[in-house]
């Protein structure tokens, strides 16, 4: 027992890491990784609604007819989403300033109804916390990776801190929106490279 | 006149896509064929439109008088739920031949970020009614013109030998890159 969960945990973290593996997500990838503290606090964001609604969902499970299902997710996430903008409008102002709208859009990110919906609903409650736990860190990683290149490239910096020597012209283009979509393109067929199952 | 430039800068300068990065996933999901990107489209018009309107209706007559605000989201994502619902189940029983044509997709955009995008941005800029229903078809209007633009690129691209690392998702976003470097030329235009 004690080895499958520490797998649910894993597997979140390289096999089914989004947004690489699993393709899903990708709003608040493109949107907010314009610098590595951004791309983190989104995800620490998106985890602690991925978790909570996991763990609800699946103490729920039994209690929620299958036919209304994908309503309930709803209102179980919603509710979340909305406790972590209560929470970080009072203890992180400057950054949900901002992550702006996207703070409330985590409510139609893929990946949370997704893991309602293909995992927690059908598996017990450690499990799911696992699982909810693994996906929201890899997310979290993936954000940051993605936010370490463009900070990198667009403004020859490294979580605030010049990294770049002063020579270096920076790649504005990385932290502009056709960067976004390239970088991901090209961080995507890195990950291919390093081997798919 | 105000109307117009609001509209082309809702459409090109500022469009839903490709700039504010909302509803990439069936951006990328549906823009494989010409004809699911068509269907998408007018899906998405029809249900952004409808839950502009009655998304700005909840917000100044139910959450603002009774200083509900804090409930926004939930609120919002259940009335865009219901509304897909009624959608679905009104156009199948009056426009079958407009039902079959949306077909799957009409379920899919209660999950789009796109129309909750639209109706967040509508209520944080206070618009006015008029104001939000002409954002809210200008930006369905461009979501529909990138994701059809995009398919027919996307189209010649399975024509092409693609490196096999930068297949499918990889090369889809690098092309959306582009894409969205020529709507970047539209920026200083409003």
């Amino acid at each position: 027992m004690a080895k499958t969960i520490v797998q649910e945990f894993t597997k979140g973290l390289w096999d089914e890491i989004p947004p690489f593996r699993l393709v899903l997500g990708l709003c608040p990838t493109l949107a907010v990784t314009k610098s590595v503290e951004n791309g983190i606090g989104m995800g620490l964001a998106t985890t602690f609604v991925i978790v909570g609604s996991n763990i609800l969902v699946s103490m729920l499970r039994n209690i929620i007819p299958s036919k209304v299902r994908i309503a309930c997710f709803i209102v179980v996430i919603a509710t979340f989403v909305t406790v972590v903008e209560l929470l970080m409008q009072a203890y992180t102002y400057p950054l949900f300033l901002t992550l702006g709208i996207f703070i409330p859009l985590i409510v139609v990110n893929c990946i949370v109804l997704g893991r309602a919906e293909a995992f927690a609903f059908k598996n017990p409650v450690l499990p799911s916390l696992a699982d909810g736990l693994g996906i929201g860190i890899g997310f979290t990683l993936a954000l940051g990776a993605l936010g370490a290149v463009r900070e990198l490239f667009g403004n020859g910096t490294l979580l605030g801190a010049q990294i770049m020597p002063a020579s270096f012209q920076p790649f504005g283009f990385m932290v502009q929106a056709p960067g976004a979509f390239v970088c991901l393109g090209l961080m995507l067929c890195v990950m291919n490279v390093l081997g798919k199952k | 006149m105000d109307f117009i430039l609001l509209a082309i800068s809702c459409i090109f300068v500022n469009n839903i896509l490709l700039a504010q990065y909302l509803g990439n996933c069936p951006f990328l999901g549906t823009s494989k064929k010409m004809d699911t990107a068509v269907g998408m489209a007018m899906a998405v018009v029809f249900v952004l439109v409808l839950a502009g309107i009655i998304t700005w209706v909840t917000e100044y007559f139910l959450l603002r008088p009774l200083g509900l605000e804090f409930l926004r989201t939930i609120a919002f994502i259940l009335v865009i739920a219901a509304l897909v619902q009624f959608v679905e189940m009104f156009l199948k029983k009056s426009i079958p031949a407009l039902y079959a044509g949306l077909g799957i997709f009409l379920p899919l955009i209660t999950t789009n970020c796109a129309v909750m995008g639209v109706c967040l941005i509508n209520i944080n800029e206070e618009y006015t009614f008029v104001t939000s229903l002409v954002t809210s078809i200008s930006y369905a209007a461009g979501f529909g013109l990138a994701l059809v633009l995009f398919a027919g690129v996307r189209e010649r691209i399975l024509l092409a030998r693609v490196p096999k690392p930068l297949q499918d998702t990889s090369i889809g976003l690098v092309t959306a890159g582009m894409l969205a470097l020529t709507f970047y030329a539209f920026k200083g235009m409003v």
